[in-house]
């Protein structure tokens, strides 16, 4: 049962990442830039669930019964750069502006990046209620025959 | 030694333990709600029991092949083969298949079950320790 603790460790580590890439992508959402290369883009992390070796796992705990067991938890693989389209506008007053009058902004998406942020919350505070109840099961599993 | 605690304690022990290991299953499941192509599982409980209850009857020594190197892979109840996959209400776009309510419902039942046989377990044990003082 002491695993659960790590699971829901792993999953409020992948789901703060994932806020703050939302923030990051939120805040940089009108950081103008002249060039391609310069403007921001946004920020997605990418979850995997962390698969355990079964061989590693035995070879830990030998003769641990709860070894070897197919999945444990959640990681962050990495943070991936959006592909989507930069938006162009065509602002001549900007000092920014190139000698079009266009100024490149990020391919944040707002709305999108709202949703996640609610969605990267309750996942978060659903690992904080998983937490919880294993904490009371393992609590009350020490006080068993007192 | 006249008390024996697997005769005592029956099939309680068994299902305390079957309860932890599904509370982690259940719990890798809500971790990973926001992983794409994850398959949420899950495991038959009342299967598991009674293979568990069957394995107390004849003996645990007997049933259970006995592993002689840390490196083989275990044929234990709770082991790989019995995971089993969720078949999900409705299926999510990234190929997720944990719907977080169901498995927080899970979560939550499965608590409660473990206090249930916490519970038991402990009535067992006062009526040992009765047992033990000889009072009424």
């Amino acid at each position: 049962m002491n695993s659960i603790f790590d699971i829901a460790g792993q999953g409020m580590t992948a789901q703060s990442v994932r806020l703050n890439t939302v923030a990051s992508n939120l805040a940089n959402a009108q950081s103008a830039a002249s060039s391609v290369d310069q403007v921001y883009r946004a920020r997605h992390p990418l979850f995997a669930a962390v698969q355990k070796d079964a061989m590693d796992a035995q070879a830990g705990w030998s003769d641990a019964p709860d070894a070897g067991e197919e999945g444990m938890g959640v990681q962050v693989l990495g943070v991936v750069e959006s592909q989507a389209p930069l938006e162009r506008r065509y602002e001549p007053g900007h000092p920014l502006a190139d000698k079009d009058g266009y100024v490149l902004y990020p391919n944040v998406n707002v709305v999108e990046e709202m949703a996640d942020m609610i969605s990267a919350s309750r996942s978060f505070q659903i690992n904080v209620e998983m937490l919880q109840s294993a904490k009371t099961m393992a609590q009350r599993l020490l006080s068993l025959g007192q | 030694m006249a008390i024996s605690f697997d005769n005592a304690l029956g099939i309680h022990e068994q299902a305390l333990y079957l309860r932890s290991r599904r509370a982690e299953v259940l719990a890798n499941n809500l971790a990973n709600a926001d992983t794409p192509n994850f398959k949420a599982r899950d495991v038959d409980f009342s299967s598991l029991l009674s293979q568990a209850g069957k394995a107390l009857q004849q003996g645990n020594a007997a049933s259970e092949p006995r592993r002689t190197n840390s490196r083989h892979l275990g044929l234990d109840a709770a082991g790989d083969g019995q995971l089993l996959y969720r078949v999900p209400n409705q299926p999510a776009v990234d190929g997720n298949t944990v719907e977080e309510h169901a498995e927080m419902a899970r979560f939550a039942k499965n608590g409660q079950d473990f206090e249930a046989s916490l519970y038991f377990l402990n009535s067992k044990f006062r009526g040992l320790q009765t047992a033990i003082r000889g009072e009424i």
